[in-house]
């Protein structure tokens, strides 16, 4: 057997969802003790002068923000607000579409991560919906399931949706790699993969609010914090690149205002344990190999210039929009790239802010549909949808924040 | 390769003939079957059942799809017993009786029914609850995922007792019998696609000596054992049900240190996994050590780690929806303050 290309533990943490990878890590820390969380807080809150607003791009932080109650804690003068870091939210209705479209086929099995099977399409049905309707979707939670999926049901044709960033791209790889050695001619792959920097420098090419940046820890084991750089030396925005414990986001925050203050722009490591400077080049080749940049349409934010991972040439087999008729991925319009042409969800109409939001120019309480017309079982827009959207972060845990309503539950 | 010669469930062992009654005779009744069940062994068609004098009847009935079906601390049969037991527990009733039904699949192995059946009848004697009537059924292959049960129970509550949301006051005290999730957690883990294994095992188990131990104490307001949906979502029906909000302090919380280490991983929170053998009960202020105190003082260590984890408050009433609703708050160890919400989707399917 010839030795694979890259080793599942070779992957980042984050790759594998609750993969061996994490295992060896240092994650299983004891629990933190709240004198240090509650000085550094302290320490924090002293340090603040004047306003800033400082963006997540990662939903993963949005989510440990809520979860941790930061924003309750935190001087009201330091707006954290949520980027364009949830996968399942910047997915384009019409690649929505593809896969339900591709799904509804007998001879069709589409494996995907567990929070698209519930992202409505453009007719309001979900996979969900159409997997009660008789369609073959299995939830997996590795790449690498999709491929035993394949061999385990040499009859039906193995669709993975690929979605992520930075982080889960090189899982995506590796699968390529094993369905090949195992001769796997029933796998395919939508790739929807979407890179993180482009879709930053979108956001600051525009006019933007945005003073530094909370950059993503799992994204960065894999691009390296050197990948940042760019926002310190072309926009002079601060940055700090942060892990997802409450004692990791303290001390990124900490720097992070210090260097606001001091109107400094570095790009800082503080996720030493995980974050090389580099990255991790055999992730990045891995990726290279297989994939290359194409121009991506993300839900609020529109077409931006190889913000995507297309299958290479070499890789057409594997690739869904190649293999069935029709499954095609979006050619981007003429002259439209970078524009910011926003695609708009339907059913919302013209209320729904999530592109705002995704901009960091509006939070979820800004929104008149937030939490009324738009909740989480019945989402109006993509940041509702995942469980690491910025609405369904603010409605799960701070939408007693709102203000100026029944009970005047404004502060707690 | 030569087939396997293991006995196997046939779509005659659950037409009422022959088959049938060489199951019940040779895998039912030699483990159901008891000197202190008068009921059962004659096998007629319904239980007859005199209940005792000046008590009030409590029923109840669950289905179990557990998957898989056995799992580090128990199987589906265990939980079959100890689901419905403990439903009947929490209202305050003493079980007495249970009805048992099976749905099997064509195929199934036999000896793994003898396992599942013979943990029923541990699980019964466990509780102090007779198994009094039950079904059989055999549904072709594929038609099932091996075994599913249903049991119904029947339970005796005391004439003076009455407990319910509407007895909840401000100011009452929030009780945890142990830390939450083990159950939930350990099936998780036990399905094998997560890439990893631990020694996590379910909590599985009968409540019942946790609300016979508080009998006698005064101000019990409220119970409810935490299974699908956890701590989180019954915290949630008290405040629905009571109109009060409900505050829990996370530094409060008892924690089974593996599972918490397993959620983190996981990105999941134990506070939303199922309990099988936990109860979340409210008391007036004035209680609460004296139920902590029983908790902990019940043998076998079932109330080892019970704490208060917090408080009933008049509500303040969230202000977003058709009507502003009262809710559950955490204050998180460092002292924040946010919502711990009801669930949406994600639920993990087949948990019980």
């Amino acid at each position: 057997m010839n030795p694979p290309a890259l080793q599942a533990t070779d992957l980042p943490e984050g790759a594998r969802s609750g993969g061996a990878a994490r295992a060896g890590q240092d994650i299983l820390r004891p629990g933190v003790d709240p004198q240090l969380t509650s000085a550094l807080l302290a320490r924090i809150n002293a340090s603040v002068s004047r306003p800033h607003c400082i963006m997540e791009v990662c939903g993963t932080h949005t989510m440990a923000i809520g979860q941790f109650a930061l924003r309750s804690l935190l001087d009201p003068r330091l707006r954290l607000i949520s980027g364009p870091g949830c996968p399942v939210c910047v997915t384009d209705q019409a690649d929505l579409d593809r896969a339900l479209q591709l799904a509804r086929q007998p001879e069709v099995l589409l494996a995907t991560y567990g929070d698209m099977v519930r992202v409505p399409g453009s007719g309001g049905t979900t996979l969900e919906k159409e997997r009660a309707a008789g369609a073959h979707v299995t939830v997996i939670y590795s790449p690498l399931d999709a491929v035993d999926l394949a061999a385990a049901h040499p009859t039906l044709e193995v669709v993975f949706l690929a979605v992520g960033f930075e982080t889960t791209a090189p899982a995506t790889a590796l699968a390529l790699d094993r369905a090949k050695e195992r001769r796997i001619r029933n796998f395919s792959l939508i790739s929807l993969h979407k890179l993180t920097v482009p879709a930053v420098k979108a956001l600051l090419r525009e006019e933007t609010t945005v003073e530094g940046f909370l950059c993503p820890g799992h994204v960065s084991t894999v691009i390296g914090r050197a990948a940042w750089d760019f926002l310190a030396r072309d926009f002079h925005r601060p940055a700090v690149v942060a892990g997802f414990e409450l004692i990791d986001i303290l001390p990124a925050l900490q720097q992070l205002v210090a260097m606001l203050e001091q109107g400094e722009a570095r790009v800082v490591n503080a996720y030493t344990r995980a974050v090389r400077e580099e990255g991790n080049p055999r992730a990045q080749q891995a990726v290279a190999e297989h994939f290359e940049p194409v121009p991506a349409v993300w839900r609020g934010l529109g077409w931006i210039p190889d913000s995507g991972l297309g299958l290479r040439a070499e890789w057409k087999d594997f690739d869904a929009g190649y293999r069935f008729p029709g499954a095609a991925g979006q050619e981007p319009p003429d002259g439209g790239l970078g524009q910011g042409q926003v695609v708009s969800l339907g059913g919302a109409g013209g209320r729904c802010r999530c592109g705002d939001i995704l901009r960091g120019k509006a939070t979820p309480l800004d929104c008149s549909l937030f939490g009324t017309y738009c909740t989480p079982q019945d989402p109006a827009g993509p940041c509702m949808v995942s469980s690491e959207g910025a609405c369904a972060a603010y409605y799960r845990y701070e939408r007693h924040r709102l203000p100026g309503q029944a009970g005047g539950a404004r502060k707690l | 390769m030569t087939r396997e010669e293991e006995p196997r469930i046939l779509l005659g062992h659950g037409d009422g003939g022959r088959l049938t009654h060489d199951l019940i005779r040779s895998v039912f009744l030699p483990h159901f079957d008891n000197p202190a069940n008068p009921v059962l062994r004659p096998l007629p068609d319904a239980a007859v059942l005199a209940p005792p004098a000046g008590w009030r009847l409590a029923f109840t009935t669950d289905s179990f799809v557990v998957s898989p079906a056995f799992f580090p601390g128990g199987n589906i049969g265990t939980l079959a017993v100890t689901g419905t037991v403990n439903d009947l527990a929490v209202s305050g009733a003493r079980p007495a009786y249970l009805s048992v039904a099976f749905i099997l699949e064509e195929g199934y192995p036999l000896r793994q029914l003898e396992a599942v059946v013979e943990s029923m009848a541990l699980a019964a004697r466990d509780a102090g609850v007779q198994i009094v009537t039950g079904d059989t059924k055999v549904v072709e292959h594929g038609a099932a995922d091996g075994i599913y049960i249903n049991t119904a129970g029947i339970g005796w509550v005391p004439e003076d007792l009455h407990w319910g949301l509407d007895a909840v006051r401000p100011g009452d005290v929030v009780l945890l019998s142990g830390s939450p999730g083990a159950h939930g957690m350990a099936v998780l883990l036990s399905r094998g696609d997560l890439g990893f294994q631990s020694p996590i095992r379910s909590d599985c188990a009968s409540v019942f000596p946790l609300v016979q131990a508080l009998q006698g104490v005064p101000g019990i307001r409220f119970m409810r054992d935490p299974t699908r949906g956890g701590v989180a979502t019954v915290l949630n029906e008290v405040a629905q049900g009571s109109g009060l909000d409900v505050w829990v302090e996370e530094a409060a919380l008892p924690e089974d240190p593996a599972v918490s280490a397993a959620a983190r991983l996981l990105g999941v929170d134990p506070l939303y996994l199922a309990c099988e053998g936990r109860v979340v009960a409210i008391c007036a202020p004035d209680a609460a050590a004296a139920v902590l105190d029983a908790w902990r003082a019940v043998p076998g260590g079932l109330g080892r780690d019970a704490a208060a984890i917090g408080h009933v408050s008049a509500s303040r009433r969230l202000p977003l929806g058709p009507r502003p609703e009262p809710a559950v708050y955490l204050r998180t160890a460092l002292g924040g303050t946010r919502l711990l919400d009801v669930k949406s989707g994600g639920e993990l399917p087949r948990i019980c």
